[in-house]
């Protein structure tokens, strides 16, 4: 086990920095001068050229690469060129929004998915089944986006249950800022939830073929306890490996939904700094959404050997 | 639960299964009926697709619900067709158990085998926990696994094959069950354990007083490991009789193929084996008449008329066969 975990780590190191590599070069080879851009198109090149060079702009590559790495170790990002504030401040300022509302939305993602996924496999091919399933394809051609707004006409216009946009913050307590993220969280889960409920269903009808489910059955097991003994921990094994995929898109999600609801989070935050080619926000954000998505493939990948006692054998 | 000696113990009349199946309705399974004292046991034989499978499940209530079965089925005298599927719960790995044919994918990958072995004990004899560990070391120690106390909490995956089918064993024996199906039970082990496996079986069948219904293709198992059989083809039994009788009489045409085709130690090489010719009938489109007439090399125009008759040919031997007559006067002879 503690092999499997030691590689599986290493693994974890080796993307992140391949990641990192990757982000910065593609950053670095990007148009557009920094010091241009805050200075404005009339500005004199002597100005700019002054800088770049208060900005570190003119060392070479390798260095700020190092340095770079060298300021996530410590915890240092450097200065955002538009707001002159430490990076990690803004960023940390945002995770505020963006973490619960990615754990709001993933928590969404499961229950509909699993709950849909289970019930569809374990009635399959009757009426239920396929009146989820037709839902399903709907949910899956959705764009998030458009049914935000669908959300946004219905529950904050029409029906004045929640507001149309904005974040009320953690200070008045928990509710008023869950309230401000349930609908940015069901958009950004319909088709996340539509994907995996069918990611479960066929998981599951694939487990119910096994010839252990007979065997079950042959003991004296009713259907529901097999399903709920013997199916579901063998379906759990592709159903995580797309819900850490997920992981990925729904973090990708929060960069247009975050605009849709006037949510200042890290996604509004790429978005502007992209705009403002605030080129050392954008890279450390796009760093830590990598990261993100890593450890939480990383994490799945741990949970396997959980789920499943063959796994610590044959290491991944 | 115990019952006369004479009175079967497990008795089928008649029995039809009809599947749906992706190629339209097959009638899998037609008029097969068969009786089981106590303590007996009863082989059945024949090519895959003949339906001795769905004969086994059908008894065991586990075919799909969307099967229809006619006919009647009962153990001790309790009619078992149209026993709803909590009914039968309480019948199934209590009072009739199976042996399924591949060990490797029988178990849950995921529990431990003790976990597995003590389920059917904890779903039937309401035991705690505890008790059903320690029955489950008992019966794992009994079938022959080694190291059974230790071994218990360890998962399919770290067993062979025939420790794993040793397990599946002790399982469907857990609440001493009276009637026990083996299904191929040696048929994906390797030739070595195969023997091993089977003397288990006896061993267990004959100390628990169980009657077995024991399903093969391979002629040599049943031979050796029951004292009645019945061959299978097209979904009806074709002959059935004592072990002995069939064997050196050999009434139906398709037995004695059967007997032909099994490969022959000592050989010259090169020696082409024998098959029968044609190929196993789609249960979708049988033939009206004998399912066998277009394989036999004795077939005549009566043949294809009507099914025909189950003839004695003495001592309770049957051959369903209008030629039986012919065929036993050119019969093979008895086994090599």
């Amino acid at each position: 086990m503690s092999v499997f975990l030691l590689r599986r780590f290493a693994t974890l190191l080796a993307t992140l920095i391949g990641a990192s590599l990757i982000i910065f070069l593609v950053l670095d080879a990007l148009p557009g001068n920094a010091a241009q851009m805050l200075m404005g198109a009339d500005a004199s090149p002597d100005a700019v050229r002054a800088l770049s060079i208060k900005l570190g702009l003119d060392q070479p590559l390798s260095l700020r690469y190092l340095l770079w790495l060298k300021g996530m170790m410590v915890g240092d990002l450097g200065n955002s060129y538009v707001y002159g504030t430490p990076v990690a401040g803004l960023i940390a300022e945002r995770l505020v929004l963006t973490i619960p509302l990615a754990i709001m939305s993933m928590s969404v993602t499961v229950v509909l998915a699993l709950s849909a996924g289970i019930y569809t496999a374990a009635n399959h091919n009757r009426l239920g089944d396929v009146g989820v399933m037709s839902l399903t394809q709907v949910g899956i051609a959705l764009p998030n986006f458009w049914f935000a707004i669908l959300l946004i006409l219905l529950f904050a216009v029409k029906l004045q249950w929640v507001s149309a946009g904005g974040f009320a913050g953690w200070d008045d307590g928990i509710w008023p800022g869950v309230r401000s993220l349930l609908l940015p969280a069901i958009s950004l889960s319909v088709v996340q939830a539509a994907i995996l409920a069918r990611v479960t269903r066929s998981a599951v009808l694939e487990v119910l073929r096994e010839d252990f489910v007979r065997t079950a059955r042959a003991k004296g097991l009713g259907k529901r306890e097999v399903l709920w003994r013997h199916v579901l921990r063998n379906a759990m094994i592709p159903v995580m490996t797309v819900m850490g995929l997920q992981f990925a898109n729904l973090l990708a999600g929060t960069i247009i939904i975050e605009n849709v609801f006037y949510l200042p989070g890290l996604g509004r935050l790429i978005f502007q700094s992209i705009a403002n080619r605030d080129l050392i926000v954008v890279r450390n954000c796009v760093m830590l959404l990598a990261a993100m998505v890593v450890i939480v493939n990383f994490v799945v990948d741990v949970l396997y050997a959980f789920i499943d006692p063959r796994i610590k054998v044959h290491h991944l | 639960m115990a019952t006369s000696s004479n009175a079967p113990l497990i008795e089928v009349q008649n029995l039809g299964v009809r599947l749906n199946t992706s190629r339209g309705p097959a009638q899998a399974v037609r008029g097969v009926s068969l009786a089981l004292k106590r303590g007996e046991t009863l082989g059945l034989v024949g090519e895959s697709g003949c339906g001795k499978s769905v004969t086994a499940l059908a008894l065991m209530g586990l075919l799909p619900d969307s099967a229809v079965l006619t006919g009647s089925i009962k153990l001790d005298g309790r009619e078992l067709i149209g026993l709803t599927d909590g009914e039968y719960c309480k019948l199934r790995g209590n009072r009739i158990s199976m042996i399924f044919q591949e060990p490797m994918t029988a178990l849950n990958p995921m529990h431990t085998i003790g976990r597995q072995v003590a389920e059917p004990l904890r779903r039937h004899t309401g035991c705690s926990a505890a008790d059903a560990r320690r029955e489950a070391i008992a019966l794992l120690d009994r079938v022959g696994l080694p190291d059974a106390a230790k071994r218990v909490d360890a998962y399919p995956h770290q067993f062979s094959g025939g420790q794993r089918q040793r397990v599946t064993i002790a399982m469907a024996l857990a609440c001493q069950p009276d009637v026990l199906i083996a299904d191929e039970p040696t048929t994906a082990l390797d030739v070595t354990i195969q023997g091993q496996i089977l003397d288990l079986i006896a061993d267990l069948v004959e100390e628990r007083g169980m009657s077995m219904i024991l399903i093969s293709h391979d002629l040599g198992v049943i031979a050796e490991n029951v004292q009645r059989m019945m061959v299978m083809y097209g979904g009806t039994v074709v002959e059935n009789g004592e072990t002995d009788k069939v064997f050196s009489r050999m009434g139906h045409p398709y037995t004695q193929g059967l007997f032909r085709a099994r490969p022959k130690l000592g050989a010259r090489k090169g020696t082409r084996l024998k098959t029968i010719a044609g190929t196993v009938p789609e249960l979708a489109d049988l033939p009206s008449g004998c399912t066998f007439a277009d394989r036999c090399p004795l077939v005549e125009d009566r043949c294809r008329a009507a099914p025909p008759p189950v003839i004695d040919v003495g001592g309770g031997h049957g051959v369903r066969c209008v030629r039986t007559d012919v065929s036993m006067a050119a019969a093979v002879g008895a086994p090599a």
